[in-house]
């Protein structure tokens, strides 16, 4: 018997219309555990590089976490793994919410998609029932509607769905899967659904999910469960409100935004409004959150309450989280936040990625300011902010006029449409649109994270070690008191050393050497997160989670079945972490690619910054190229990736 | 006097997170927390986040036929069918039954776990459960036990004839083997 997973996968051909569901080999969960990991392992092997996003023969896979739909509090996630139309790279998307553990109820782990179906199908998993239905009368419709209306046709108000909107259907670069209070936002995965002609994935599942050693599973359980209600209770003194707690940034809770709207920047990524927040807009907008927000609402099997019911007069109800609240409120240069939640209910139907969506948006006003794009170009656009994003958001949606230009993205519209429009691009990373934040002195840490993360968005790789330096000694010494969850004493000393000013301050404190090793264990924390299926809001992402390093091990032995420690998972972590360089550097990936925007510290480094990517690419035993050697993937039993980039001139004779 | 466990249901304070039907179905798995399926869970939420619904209920009587009329509540604006609130393990749904067997799930208020309080109550991290023990005087009167409640359904669906002659062939299986 298979503990934790089901043990099957779901092959569904859409050209041919054939369904299969196939054992999977138990070997490879004990190599990468599941999720991102075998997702991972299955594109190396199955989509070699000449194979283009929009190709039949690129695979949607939608695979849930190896703890997904166990009692381990917050495993609910679906990670998404295809080949972006963006970044001709890896997605790297996942989503919360139902999907995963209701997948896991139906007997499946993954879903694996392949081909094009020839018009418009969703599909509908009961258990052992998987059929490919006519979605052509769900054409054009939004996501959640599309989701209510097939829970209605098939009577099954209990069914899991994740669904595209129009931007999906018409493969919009930065189209994404909604399902419910979540979404599959980045790198447009949306967009690759869209391409095969899949408009909905509907799962119900009522089998059970079975645990190696369950007493021992559920201790764990109730050991994260006792932590999480320690730390609602003692918020991490010191630093901002939205970092104190755990989750995802409680964004639909908290209604103070000085943070965000003096430190993000307006705009194009381009203007901070230092004195932006006033009692005024404070007693207006908390009016605005409290009025559209009816119910604080979770993901599966999690105690937190990271997402939001939003219900307006005038638009149909929808769910947000995380600061999509304010991305089109920003991006728009709009003072009033009524506007950042009723624009987000077209967007979520539309089904498009809120952090990349406006600022293609502000991109391209700032370029008709500019005269690159032409009055003509806007013929029919409102004059006023808020009419303006609504008419442009449904240009690139329907892919009409110069929407069709933007719907690729910052970086590929600005190659196309030239004149210098490349210069406005000045906010992506490996052609994916980042966060609007510019600041002033270089991070090291940071700069790494930027430059280096597979997942090409800093919130999904920073986490656990403090942003910036406490001021006094005390502080620190308070907030090392009992973090238990640092993989090595060592981390405490870094911690303790850092200063906000002089010698041991950013840019050359944390040393070269020292912010490697945080980056490292920043990202080992979400590669694990990812392979198991564990939200980041209770692990990677915040300070002081319940899951960490030394939790992580027992809940796979005693979950799965899988003798862990710390050093065995460590080399799990190791080798999806460079499965996905290599699949990555098989598709071109190289160190001039991997750099922050120019202009994202006011106080750049460039031979410090040289000196941190040889030493981040010297400790993961790649060359200087970013490109893993022969023998960091031999001693990860991954020798066949190793002689496959040989073979394809990838990586040069030793 | 008899001791009645009662579970308050504050259906403000509810997340709709599910993990009360996670840990029941997990504590009533055999051997204890071994699997776990919301679809065998005795609490179920009746969920529908677009229109704000999120009503946990929980598993309580058998019954062999649904009800006649299906009345609707309003309650602050929202809309309920009455058997939105409705404990029975009934032919009219999917809740409250083993979903391979069919047979009729009950909440027993985890009577053996050892601290006396309802798993689900203990996993409702946002209080939306929260347990009440009162005195209260009742008249005892027989209750029919798990066997008894099981062969009834078994019986409404099959009818008796047919598990009289099911049970013999059992007997005559077990007479074989020993
Ligand atoms: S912490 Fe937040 S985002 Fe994460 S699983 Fe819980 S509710 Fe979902
Ligand atoms: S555990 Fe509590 S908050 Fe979660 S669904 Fe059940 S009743 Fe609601």
């Amino acid at each position: 018997m298979r503990y934790a997973e089901t043990g099957f996968n779901l092959e569904i051909d859409l050209s041919s219309g054939n369904i299969e569901r196939e054992a999977t080999d138990s070997k490879l969960t004990e190599l990468h555990l599941g999720g991102l990991g075998t997702n991972a392992k299955i594109l190396w092997d199955r989509v070699p590089p000449e194979i283009e996003p929009f190709s039949p023969e690129n695979l949607l896979i939608f695979g849930a976490g190896l703890l997904a739909g166990t009692p381990a509090p917050g495993a609910n996630r679906t990670i998404i793994s295809t080949i972006s139309p963006q970044t001709k790279l890896m997605a790297y998307s996942m989503m919360g919410g139902f999907f995963a553990p209701e997948l896991k109820y139906a007997g499946y782990d993954k879903i694996i998609f392949r081909g094009k179906s020839p018009t418009l199908v969703y599909v509908y998993i009961n258990n052992d029932k998987v059929e490919i239905r006519d979605a052509r009368y769900l054409a054009g419709k939004g996501a959640i509607e599309t989701a209510e209306l097939i829970k209605q046709e098939l009577k099954e108000p209990n069914a899991q769905v994740a669904a595209i909107g129009l931007a999906g259907e018409n493969r919009v670069f930065t189209a994404s899967i909604e399902q419910g209070r979540s979404s599959s936002s980045r790198l447009g995965v949306g967009a690759v659904m869209g391409d095969k002609k899949l408009k909905a994935v509907v799962v119900r599942g009522t089998k059970d999910i079975n645990l190696a050693r369950p007493a021992e599973f559920l201790e764990l359980s109730k050991g994260v469960l006792d932590y999480i209600k320690v730390r609602a209770d003692n918020p991490v003194p010191g630093v901002m409100t939205i970092l104190q707690g755990l989750g995802s940034p409680q964004e639909m809770l908290h209604v103070d935004e000085k943070w965000h709207t003096e430190n993000f920047s307006w705009g194009n990524a381009r203007t901070r409004r230092k004195d932006f927040w006033n009692p005024e807009i404070e007693t207006k907008w908390k009016t605005v959150q409290e009025h559209a927000r009816t119910r604080l609402v979770s993901c599966y099997n999690c105690p937190m309450k990271c997402g939001a019911i939003i219900s307006l007069p005038g638009m149909s109800t929808y769910m947000m989280k995380c600061f999509s609240k304010l991305t089109y409120t920003m991006a728009a240069f709009v003072d009033d936040l009524d506007f950042g939640f009723r624009i987000a209910q077209r967007a979520t139907e539309y089904g498009v990625d809120g952090f990349s969506t406006p600022q293609i948006m502000a991109f391209a006003f700032e370029l008709r300011e500019a005269g690159i794009l032409t009055e003509q170009d806007f013929a029919g656009c409102p004059t006023d902010n808020e009419g303006k994003f609504y008419w442009l958001l449904d240009r690139i949606v329907r892919r009409e006029g110069i929407g069709d230009i933007l719907a690729d993205g910052v970086y590929w519209a600005a190659r196309k449409i030239g004149k210098g429009a490349e210069a406005f691009d000045h906010n992506t990373i490996k052609k994916h649109e980042q966060l609007p934040l510019k600041l002033g002195m270089l991070n090291p840490v940071y700069f790494l994270m930027y430059a280096t993360g597979e997942k090409i968005n800093i919130t999904q790789i920073e986490g656990q070690f403090p942003q910036a330096p406490f001021p006094t000694m005390e502080e620190r010494e308070n907030f090392i008191k009992d973090w238990i969850q640092v993989p090595d004493e060592k981390f405490k000393q870094y911690l303790l050393g850092w200063e906000v000013r002089g010698d041991h301050s950013n840019p050359y404190y944390p040393t070269v050497d020292m912010s490697v090793d945080i980056v490292d264990w920043q990202e080992k924390m979400h590669y694990i997160d990812d392979a198991l299926g564990v939200c980041a809001g209770l692990s990677s992402f915040p300070l002081k989670p319940p899951y960490h390093v030394h939790n992580y091990p027992k809940f796979i032995s005693s979950g799965a079945g899988i003798e862990m420690d710390e050093t065995k998972l460590a080399q799990i972590y190791k080798r999806n972490r460079n499965l996905i360089r290599a699949i990555n550097v098989r598709r071109g990936l190289r160190r001039v690619d991997e750099k922050p925007p120019e202009d994202h510290w006011r106080k750049r480094f460039p031979e410090l910054e040289d000196q941190l990517l040889d030493a981040y690419y010297r400790f993961k035993g790649w060359d200087k190229q970013g490109i893993p050697t022969k023998k960091t993937l031999q001693d990860l039993e991954l020798a066949g990736v190793g002689d496959d980039l040989e073979q394809r001139g990838v990586i040069k004779n030793e | 006097m008899k001791k009645v466990k009662t579970i308050k249901i504050d259906v403000d304070k509810c997340n709709g997170c599910r993990a009360c039907e996670v840990i029941c179905s997990a504590f009533h798995s055999n051997p204890r927390y071994s699997s776990n399926n919301p679809a065998r869970s005795r609490i179920r939420m009746v969920r529908d986040p677009l229109r704000d619904v999120y009503l946990p209920v929980y598993a309580g009587e058998y019954t062999a036929a649904e009800c006649m009329g299906r009345d609707k509540y309003v309650l602050d604006g929202k809309e309920y069918s009455e058997c939105d609130f409705c404990r029975a393990s009934c032919p009219s749904r999917g809740f409250f039954k083993e979903p391979d067997s069919g047979l009729p799930l009950k909440c027993d208020m985890c009577e053996d776990e050892p601290t006396g309080k309802p798993l689900c109550v203990q996993w409702c991290l946002n209080n939306a459960l929260t347990y009440e023990e009162r005195e209260e005087e009742v008249e005892e009167d027989e209750k029919p036990g798990d066997a008894e409640t099981g062969l009834e359904a078994l019986v409404n669906k099959y009818g008796l004839e047919k598990i009289k002659d099911t049970v013999e062939r059992f007997g005559h299986k077990q007479d074989i083997k020993t």
